[in-house]
């Protein structure tokens, strides 16, 4: 690439190549979301053009409002999302503290025993974890979700958390001890705060795949009351495929939470790729 | 004294981990491999060894599908490492000169499709696709392509195929962000060296940078693996659980949960269902396997 030599050619080449993808990146989005802000003529007559005066209307986002419960969804997802990155941030670094800082027996099998999951998809067990949520009627409840996603995202966490605690100085650790804190003390108020930054990365990586999952609430928590956003929007849709104007509406909410989340997260989610948390 | 002493506090640390973990991956994983050996027979779980896996491989109805879901699958994995690899490579590459302005918009903005929901993805692309809409269509003809455009998502020859590009268009983001990491931590003084030999441009790319992003390639590769094996929600969201039309986008995701939980006329087998689990357990291993000891283990890696 001697585009790093400067060459005013080459870089307009580079410039040229990454605004083409861009466009390709986000026209879809961009499509759904000016579409539906429009009224149902003018989705089909001039699909490209932006809502006018004459053509904007929210009547779908009214369809969407008063048939769908998006709000009780979007609650559902949240409660789902944020509990579940609790127990994984909480477990996961706990363990890793115990495979970083302690030698015992058989901390390198533990440590193989916990990767395992990084690799094995979760998805396999799916019909022995759903007889076992059947028996222990956690079925349809919120609870079930949290637990199955705790159980994925626990590998990863761990693996990446060790990483950074091995990094934390014996020094420090030491001289708590010599204070006289508790292990648990050293844990909870030396290590933690220290490694906050890989417990944000390992946050983030966790939260998209859980926001956008479909099989498990589909399979494990179907009923009304527990549907999450995504199985929600996809229910909606399935019902109101002639609607354009809700589908369109339904889509941009789906669209809106993961878009703010994501322009909020989007420097640690990068930063934590492209540090080499995952290696 | 202290050596025998069990230490209670490594058991806390780990215990709530290795619980959670044990009770809701591991032990359904193991029993879900058991179930495939049940059948149900009057309500009762009878033990039938490997019947369900003859049926699944021998009997002629399970064997077509079984077979058209792998083919499939593979077909999938194919076009994803044909397209969004390079693609992810060739964004990256570009990216990754330091003299580019505005790459972290660039970056941000090729990364928005990866956070989407399959279901937004699918619903999305079948709109734009769809001949009643006519965005694509409309679009083509302004380039003077339109006689070439055909309802894709609904034929049976092209559906497969779309479907992956789709996919693909939703994941480039992730090889180009772990191929820019990679090319970033290439020392300067490498790059400088081979200079000095009269490799710039092109051939220092092909010759010094992409040997040493190898790994990372690898591990790309088996991410996608894993990824495409246990694919589901996009079919699911795009073409829903009969992956049509006429099964031509069925993967084993699609084809498991169809067979665990029924449709339409056939009643759901979770039997079955395990047994077609299994399989996919056995496919992903093979795959995990075949990475860690015979392209990991040969390949160079390069202490900077």
């Amino acid at each position: 690439m001697n585009k790093a030599r400067g060459n005013p050619l080459n870089i307009a080449a580079a410039h040229g190549i990454l605004i083409l993808y861009t466009i390709i990146a986000l026209f879809p989005v961009f499509v759904i979301l000016i579409n539906s802000f429009k009224e149902r003529r003018s989705i089909f007559r001039e699909p490209l053009a932006l809502p006018d005066r004459e053509s904007f209307s929210t009547i779908g986002y009214e369809t969407v409002f008063n048939q769908g419960d998006f709000f009780l969804y979007f609650q559902n997802s949240l409660i789902v999302t944020v509990a579940t990155l609790f127990f994984v941030l909480l477990f996961g670094a706990m363990a890793a503290f115990a495979l970083a800082e302690y030698k015992f027996k058989g901390n390198t099998l533990m440590g193989l025993y916990l990767a395992l999951g990084i690799m094995i998809p979760i998805r396999i067990g799916t019909v022995a974890i759903l007889e076992m949520m059947v028996a222990t009627g956690l079925v349809n409840t919120l609870w079930t979700l949290i637990l199955v996603y705790t159980a994925q995202g626990l590998p990863l966490a761990i693996f990446i958390l060790s990483e950074f605690m091995k990094q934390v100085s014996d020094d420090l650790k030491n001289a708590g001890r010599i204070d006289g804190l508790s292990e648990y003390t050293i844990f909870f108020k030396l290590v933690l705060p220290l490694v906050r930054p890989a417990m944000a990365t390992v946050a983030v990586f966790n939260m998209i795949p859980i926001w956008n999952d479909l099989w498990f609430p589909l399979i494990l928590a179907p009923s009304e009351a527990t549907k999450t956003l995504t199985l929600g929007s996809q229910v909606f849709i399935g019902q109101f495929v002639t609607d354009w104007n809700a589908v369109l509406s339904a889509l941009s909410m789906a669209i809106l939470p993961v878009m703010v989340l994501y322009v909020i997260f989007s420097r640690q989610l990068i930063r934590g790729i492209t540090s080499g948390a995952v290696k | 004294m202290r050596q025998s002493r069990i230490k209670w506090h490594i058991v806390v640390f780990l215990a709530p981990a290795v619980l959670v973990y044990t009770a809701i991956m591991i032990v359904p994983l193991f029993n879900t491999l058991r179930l495939s050996l049940f059948t149900e027979v009057d309500q009762e779980r009878v033990y039938v060894g490997l019947e369900n896996f003859r049926t699944l491989f021998g009997d002629q109805r399970w064997s077509d599908s079984f077979w058209n879901a792998l083919g499939n699958n593979f077909w999938f994995f194919f076009i994803h490492m044909l397209v969004q690899n390079p693609i992810g490579i060739l964004l990256a590459a570009i990216l990754s000169n330091p003299r580019l302005r505005f790459s972290a918009i660039y970056r941000t903005a090729i990364f928005v499709p990866t956070i989407l929901s399959f279901v937004i993805v699918g619903f999305a692309w079948k709109l734009i696709l769809s001949p009643i809409w006519g965005i694509a269509p409309g679009m083509m003809d302004a380039v003077g392509l339109g006689d070439f455009f055909q309802p894709w998502l609904g034929l049976e020859e092209t559906s497969l195929t779309t479907l992956a590009l789709i996919s693909v268009w939703q994941f480039v983001g992730i090889p180009m962000m772990l191929i820019y990491a990679a090319l970033l931590s290439i020392p300067d003084e490498i790059l400088e060296a081979g200079e000095c030999d009269g490799l710039t441009g092109f051939s220092a790319f092909w010759k010094i940078k992409l040997p040493l992003i190898l790994p990372s390639i690898g591990i790309i590769s088996i991410l996608t693996f894993v990824g495409n094996f246990n694919a589901f929600d996009l079919i699911y969201a795009a073409q829903g659980a009969l992956a049509g039309p006429n099964y031509s986008t069925d993967i084993l995701g699609t084809f498991m949960y169809r067979t665990f939980f029924g449709f339409q006329l056939q009643l759901g087998d979770p039997h079955m269902g395990s047994a077609i689990a299994s399989a996919m357990f056995g496919i992903i291993l093979i795959g995990v396997c075949f990475y860690l000891f015979a392209i990991q283990s040969r390949m160079r890696r390069y202490q900077f």
